[in-house]
Parts: structure tokens; sequence; C-alpha cells
């Protein structure tokens, strides 16, 4: 009876019946997973999750590390062209905005896949929920989110200890503290949030940015944001002729006492980097008044994956409540996780009830709203333009 | 074993053709738009001038700088054996771990402004730009530490080929300095011979991608970075202006190589220049400079190596083994090892092979342009058409095609340290031998191969140095599968953790340090060298 029972259930369910077979093809795979690979955090973090999928789906991990995403994305592209359909080197892809439009426009993603993932349930994908659109392009289940992230700037309060209310106040800031503001090159992927966050705020009518941007709407709404920018970059480290390359890399200037801020797209890198001993004890997060830009980090699977069942395998691991606690562990990564809490049983809240504080740890009640993205198209323009603008 | 004829074949197959196939890859994707679309858009480029500008400064004065240090430190280094000794281990030092290990110590936050910091109580770093900045200035000095000591090399081994003891003792007898008759007579001969040496240097200070990530500007940045860049930058349409600037490169390069013609009679002008009868110490000067420089690079990689942490002013970090506990380095490293073996095996392989069948077609083989291809042409050039062509053929990426792109640069360089002793052989040595019955086989076997056991073991030492320094031909044709020290300690310097990529450049240099160790170990000759004369 229970038998049969099992075999209806398994009927009644058949993309569960599926996974069963995505297991089994899955074990003895290794999974090449292209992730960005600048944080030896979470580097250690993707080593764990190769340690676990090994010894629970006999699913092997091993992380491509990449200084930029598009080197993976420019990868899948070149085998494309070259004709070769399967048995690609790239499994499976920490991806995010303009390289999952690219990847999605030109075809290059397998999916959907979201659904498929027995984990899944445990996320809010009614529409609307963030982790339903990725820089207003909709997910459509052809990417798996894993970890949230938010914009915030983190200061030294030893060094610098009062912030402005806001991101138009930062002109003041920096006339009173030259050489001591900058902010990552436009063409990183942070560097351009900066800019992003500045322009929800300084932008005549914010609503205009979900859509894509035309030549008239993209001056009407950035003029006042580059008055803002002139007034600013005067005043920045190296007078605003050299930036440096990445949120890492300006963390480091801040450690160095070149700088006293820093900036990141996640509320809990600054008590990480604290931990980690990269960052001042004194560094606290500041966000401006009216909130901060926020996503959902996601991984997406290409189209010519060689090893397609298990990165599925990967991706679904990396949504299990376990991993997602894990990940939220200041100890570990501190990163916010992306589950629903409504959706999980009262041991799995417990989990991340039980986690560890740190004094720069902010409350998620301490960052505000959390504010869309605008459309990639004004991300594109603005690095863009801001190439243009400060490049002598 | 086949003719000289099947054999320069089979190298041509091997290295050249790669080489051209890379370059005419970037030359036909640089034209892949209409009416040169491409080349008007990299016109077009923000920065394009100060770009260039950045890779002329870094390049050209790299390798202007470096040959003019390299006149007074080679002739110390002819004088001085202890001098020559110390030649090889800091040609064996890879570039990016040079370049890291001077980023943290010419910063303005750096470990020599914090020395002086805290003596003068300096709150904050100075408002100086070093690392980073717009010019490539500290680029060209890295690149100068870097191929000073390989010039310098090349100068040696030019002036064993002119009678240099006996000008020396002639100009000293009319009453010169050593320095002067250096300058004046005994050089200008070698400069002709330094030619060859020179264009690559040049071709490497253009192309250089690693160094210019580590120390040069960044806002735009030089030309190989941007290259590099454009070619993985998730639009497909940059690939073109990749492409496009990548020619603009090649053709800097030929431009230099011309001028420098224009340029050598006055570079000889200004040789003579100078006092007759005593020397300035500048030698001295350069030498006292460079070691302090190296002996800082080392240092302060391995303190990064040992921190906890070590935030501004501190002068010494908190110890702890964070750096070697946070990074798996023991794949890279088993990596590097193996690559390196197997690029420098098969280079060491493919160069006895071509130097053995040019002896028996009894022709001498010159080792021109062709064979060093890989070396003359700018990096940045050839690879990522090369990368793609790799594709085409339908070779997986992956351990086999690094091996293979990274055989274009271990093979000149092992066939530059064997081709000299190799030719240098007694040939009535080799002809009583033949007399005696020898056959070609048992000639180099039991007589080659053993009287040029040093020079042997020495050129695999200097493709195994080479092999663990590359860093684009392990980037791009590897698709990030292949990870080693050198794109490890490059990724990790981009992040936020010093102390990791410090493990990792230290494990770099480490590598080369214990291959020259055990080429140096080797005894003279070989003990199995034949002592009965009849045995051949």
């Amino acid at each position: 009876m229970r038998r049969l029972l099992a075999v209806l259930l398994l009927l009644a369910a058949p993309a569960w019946a599926g996974w069963d077979e995505t297991l089994a093809e899955a074990r003895g795979q290794t999974v090449y997973f292209n992730a960005w690979g600048g944080d030896p955090r979470t580097n250690a973090f993707l080593d764990w999750v190769g340690e676990q999928t090994e010894a629970r789906f006999g699913v092997a991990v091993q992380q491509v590390k990449l200084s930029d995403t598009a080197e993976a994305v420019a990868r899948v592209r070149a085998e494309k062209a070259a004709g070769q359909g399967s048995g690609g080197a790239v499994d499976l892809v920490w991806i995010n905005g303009p390289n999952f439009l690219a990847m999605k426009q030109e075809g290059l993603l397998f999916g959907p896949v979201l659904a498929d993932l027995p984990n899944a349930r445990f996320l809010d994908l009614a529409p609307g929920a963030p982790a339903t659109t990725d820089f207003t392009e909709p997910v459509a289940g052809m990417e798996v989110p894993w970890r949230l992230a938010k914009f915030v700037l983190a200061h030294d309060t030893a060094r610098a200890p009062e912030m402005p209310a806001d991101m138009a106040g930062l002109v003041g800031w920096a006339a009173a503290h030259p050489g001591r503001l900058t902010h990552p090159n436009a063409a990183n992927f942070i560097g351009a949030s900066f800019l992003k966050q500045a322009l929800l705020e300084l932008a005549p009518d914010p609503a205009v940015l979900a859509q894509p941007a035309t030549d008239a709407s993209y001056g009407r709404e950035t003029a006042p944001l580059w008055a803002w920018y002139a007034a600013l970059r005067q005043n920045l480290w190296r007078a605003g002729r050299a930036f440096p390359e990445s949120e890492s890399v300006q963390a480091q200037l801040v450690n160095d006492g070149e700088i006293d801020v820093a900036m990141f797209f996640d509320p809990a890198a600054p008590a990480a980097l604290i931990e980690a001993g990269l960052l001042p004890e004194t560094m606290r997060v500041w966000v401006p008044r009216g909130g901060t830009l926020g996503n959902v980090s996601f991984v997406a699977i290409p189209l010519n994956a060689a090893h397609r069942a298990g990165a599925m395998v990967v991706a679904d691991f990396l949504l299990s409540p376990e991993a997602q606690a894990r990940m939220q562990d200041i100890r570990v990564l501190g990163s916010y996780s992306v589950l629903d809490p409504a959706r999980l049983g009262a041991a799995e809240r417990a989990e991340f009830a039980a986690l560890p504080k740190a004094p720069a740890l902010p409350a998620l009640t301490d960052l505000g709203p959390t504010l869309s993205e605008p459309h990639p198209s004004w991300m594109t323009r603005l690095a863009e333009d801001w190439a243009r603008r400060t490049t002598p | 074993m086949t003719g000289p004829g099947a054999m320069r074949g089979l190298v041509f197959l091997l290295i050249g053709a790669p080489v051209m196939a890379g370059a005419l890859g970037t030359l036909v994707l640089s034209l892949a738009e209409p009416g040169l679309g491409a080349y008007a858009r990299a016109v077009a480029l923000p920065g394009l001038a100060e770009s260039l500008a950045a890779t002329l400064i870094s390049g050209l004065g790299a390798t202007l700088g470096a040959l003019l240090i390299s006149v007074p430190l080679g002739l110390r280094a002819w004088r001085d054996a202890r001098l020559r000794a110390a030649l090889a281990p800091v040609l064996a030092l890879p570039h990016a771990a040079l370049a890291l290990g001077l980023a943290f110590l010419l910063a303005p936050s750096g470990w020599i402004a914090r020395l002086i910091g805290g003596v003068a109580g300096w709150a904050l770093p100075p408002e100086v730009v070093t690392v980073g900045d717009p010019f490539g200035i500290t680029l060209m000095v890295g690149l100068i530490l870097k191929e000073v000591p390989f010039l310098v090399l090349m100068t040696l081994s030019a002036a064993s080929m002119v009678p240099a003891l006996a000008q020396m003792r002639a100009g000293q007898a009319l009453g010169h300095s050593p320095g002067s008759v250096w300058r004046r007579a005994i050089w200008p001969q070698l400069l002709a011979q330094l030619r060859l040496p020179l264009a690559v240097t040049l071709a490497f200070s253009l192309s250089v991608a690693d160094m210019a990530l580590l120390l040069g500007p960044s806002h735009p940045p030089t030309l190989a970075v941007q290259i590099l860049r454009l070619f993985t930058a998730p639009d497909p349409a940059q690939r073109p202006v990749a492409a496009a600037l990548a020619v603009l490169l090649l053709a800097v390069m030929g431009g230099a190589m011309l001028s420098w013609r224009l340029v050598e009679p006055g570079f000889l002008r200004l040789l003579p220049l100078g006092p007759r009868q005593r020397d300035l110490p500048v030698a001295s000067l350069f030498l006292w400079l460079g070691a302090l420089l190296l002996a800082g690079v080392v240092a302060v990689l391995g303190l990064w190596s040992l921190a906890a942490r070590w935030p501004w002013p501190a002068t010494m970090p908190e110890l702890g083994l964070q750096g070697w506990r946070g990074v798996h380095w023991l794949v890279p490293a088993v990596t590097t090892l193996a690559l390196g073996l197997a690029a420098s095996g098969l280079a060491l392989l493919l160069a006895i092979a071509l130097l053995e069948a040019s002896d028996r077609a009894d022709r001498p083989l010159c080792i021109g342009a062709l064979l060093l291809l890989p070396l003359l042409l700018p990096q940045i050039g050839f690879l990522p058409g090369l990368t793609t062509a790799f594709l085409w053929l339908g070779l997986p990426s992956g351990p086999m095609v690094v091996l293979w792109a990274e055989l274009l640069f271990t093979f000149p360089y092992a066939l530059i340290v064997l081709a000299g002793p190799w030719q240098a052989l007694d040939r009535a040595m080799l002809r009583s031998a033949a007399s005696l019955g020898a056959g070609p086989w048992s000639c180099l076997w039991r007589v080659k191969l053993p009287l040029l056991a040093r020079p042997i073991a020495a050129a695999a030492a200097v493709g195994f140095a080479v092999s663990v320094a590359q860093y684009l031909s392990v980037l791009l044709p590897g698709a990030g599968r292949v990870v080693t020290l050198g794109t490890e300690a490059v990724a990790l310097a981009s992040g936020a953790d010093r102390r990791a990529a410090a493990v990792m450049g230290l494990l770099q240099m480490l590598l080369p340090l214990l291959a020259y160790g055990a080429a140096l170990a080797m005894p003279p000759r070989a003990p199995g060298l034949p002592r009965r004369r009849d045995d051949c």
C-alpha cells in the first residue's frame, strides 16, 4: 500500500520524478562553475558547496575563477560561433544583469530550468517578487537565484565619522575631505551601481528608468547626475583621474589608508572583510536616506554545457536552506539568503535565527527601502558616457 | 631521424604555424566590418591617445632604459663571476610575482611609504601617484628591472664572440679606464648581436598584460590591457575593435624596429661621452638600486603571505597564516609544476632534434627571426586569434592546448640557450668519433649529450622558468580551466586579499629557483661520458 502511494506520488509530481533522473545522470560529473574569483571567501564557500555535492550526489565542482564574468560569456559565444553545440567548457555561470540579458537574447542559455529544481519551492516567485526579474529583464526560469544583493557604502568611522544624508550631500563631503572618496571604474558593476544609485536619487522622473533609455529620456534624466558628478569628481581620489578596477581593490585602498569610503553590493561585506582582516575594525555601513539599489544574484546554465545535469544539482543545492544559512553566516560569507522565510519550516527558520551577529553587520531594517534596478540600457549608456567624460 | 627539412617542417608546424595563424586570425577579425569599420571604431575609443602614450612610454622606455643600464652592468658582469652567477636566479623571477611585490612596495601606501611615514609621522599616505600612474612609468620601472638581467646576459654572450679581453688590455695600456674601453671600443661591436634580443625585449614590453594589470594605468590602460578587456567583453561587437588595436600594436612594434635603425647611430655617439681615465660609479648605483628593489620585493611578498591584518600605517603586519590557509595553493602549484616540466621537456626534445638534424645535414642552424617568431610578435597580437583557431580545429580548451601555447615560448628560449654550446662542440672530436665507427645515434647518445649535460640542464631550467611565468598563454587557451600560480596571483591581486596573492607570488617565484638549483647541481660533465676511446 505504502509503495503504491509512493508510485502515485511520483506520478503526481512528474518534475520530481525527472529530478531522480537528473540526479542519476549527474553522478560522476564535474561541473565547471564559472564565477568571479576575486573574493577568497566566496571561493571558499563554493569549495564547500563542491565538497557537499560530491559527498551527497557524486557531483564535483571545479570553480573557474573569472576576473570578469564577461570572460565566460565570451567563451560560450565563441564556442557557439565555432559550431560547438554541446560539450561546452562552461557548465554553470554566476551571472547578472547585462550579461544575463546578452546571453538570453543570443540564445546562449539552457532553460527554463528553475521550476525543475526541488528547492525552488522555498522561493517567492509571485509576479513582481525580486527573484522574478534581473535588472527589469524577466527571469522566466532561465536562471536560478542564489544570493541577495543590495548596494551599500561603508566608511571608516575613525577617519571619517560623519556621512551626509544622501548622495547629493557627497559633493560637500568630498569638498571637505578631498582625495578621500572614489568609486570603481564604471565599466565595473559596482562602479556603475554608484552612478545608478545617484541617478535614482537625482533623476527628475525616476519612473522613466524602468523603460529602455532613449536619447531623449537619457539626456533629460541624467543631466542633473552629470552636473552632480562634475562637482564631485575634482575632489575624488587622485583628482578623479584614476579609479580602482573593482570594489575589492577599493576596499584595499581603504585598508591602506588612501581613502575612507568603500562600496559593495552586499550589506554584509564590510563585516565579512573586517572578520577576514581586510578592512579596519572601525568600518560601518552607510546608506543614503532614500534607500539603495537591490537585486538578486543568479546562476545560469549555458545551452551547450557539457555537464547540464550536474549543473542543475549544484544550482539546486545552492538553494537549499542549509547552503543558504551557511552562506548567511558572517564567518562564512555573510550574504543574505534569497529564500522566503514564510516558506521555511520551523527548524530551518531557527537555523537562520541562530546565526552570529557582528558590530558592522546592519540589520535588514537599517538598510532602508530597496530600489529597483533601472533597465539595463541605462547602465550601458551610463558606463559609456562616463568613460567618454572621464577619459582625458 | 629524418633530414633537417622534415625537422624544420615539424618545428614550423608546431611553433611557426600557430603564431602565424593566430596573427592572421587577428588580422582577418579586424577586417570583419565593412570599410575598415573596426579601425574607425578603435580610433574613436575614448582615451586611445593616452593608451598609446602609456604603451610607448612603458614599452619603448623600458627597452631603451634597460639597454642603457645594461652597458655599465654588462662590463661589471663581464669582469665579475659572482655577478654572472647571480644573474640566473634574477632572470628566473616570474614577472607577475615581481610586479606584485613592486606594487606592494611602491604604492603611495606601500611598504616604503609606511617605513618613511613611521619615522616622519604621516597620518595619511602621501598624495603622490606611483603604482597605476597615467604614463606607465611605474610599469616601465618594473619592466626595466625584469629586462636588464636578460640584456646583460645577451651582452655577455655577444662579448664572447669578439676578442674583448685583448681589446680591454690594449685600451687600458693606452690609459683608458675599463669603462671607457668598454663603451668606446668593445660595446659598439656587440650592438649588431643585440638587435634580436632588443626586439624580444620590445615585443614583450609592448604586449605584457599581467605586469600592466598590476603596475600600469587603468583609465585608460595600456594597449595590451585594453585589447584583453575588449576581447573578453560581453559584447561580441568589441572583438573586431580589439583585433584592430592588436594590429595597431603590431604596427607600433614594426615601426619601433624600423626607427631603431635610425636611432642606433645616435645611441652609439652617446657612448663615448663621459670620462676617459676614471669610471663613474653608475654600475654600482644601478646594481645596488636593483638589488635593493629585488630584496624588497621578496621581503614584502613574504611579509604579506604571513600577515593576518596589515592596515595603514603599520610598518609590520600582525602575523597569521590566513594567506596560506585561505587559498588552495596546492592545485595551482602542481598544475604549474606539471605544465612546466612538460613544456620545458618538449621544448628541449624539439631543440635537440632540430640541432641534431642540422648537424647530420652538415648545415649549421641559423637561429633567425622565423624560429624566434613567438618572441618577436607581441603575444596579445596572436594569442586571441590562436585560441579561436584551436576551437575551430576542435581542440578542447584545457591543459593540452595550454601546453602547446606555452611551447611556443619555452622552445625558442631553450633553443637560444642550447644552440651556442651545441655549435661550439669540438667538431674534431665528433669527426674522430665517427672515424672510429660510431654511428650518428651513438655519437649523439654517447658523446654530444653527455658533453652537453650542463647546457641541456640550463636550457631545461630556462624553459621551465619561462613556462612558470606564462600568463596570457594560460588564460586565453585555457578557458579558465587551467589555473596556474601566475593566473591566480593576478586574479587574487584584483580581489581584496593581498595575503593570498602574495602566497601565489612567492610560490611562483620558488618553482623556477628550484629548477635552477637542480640545473646547477648537475656536474659539469655527466658521469656517463665514455672514457675508453675505442668505445666510439
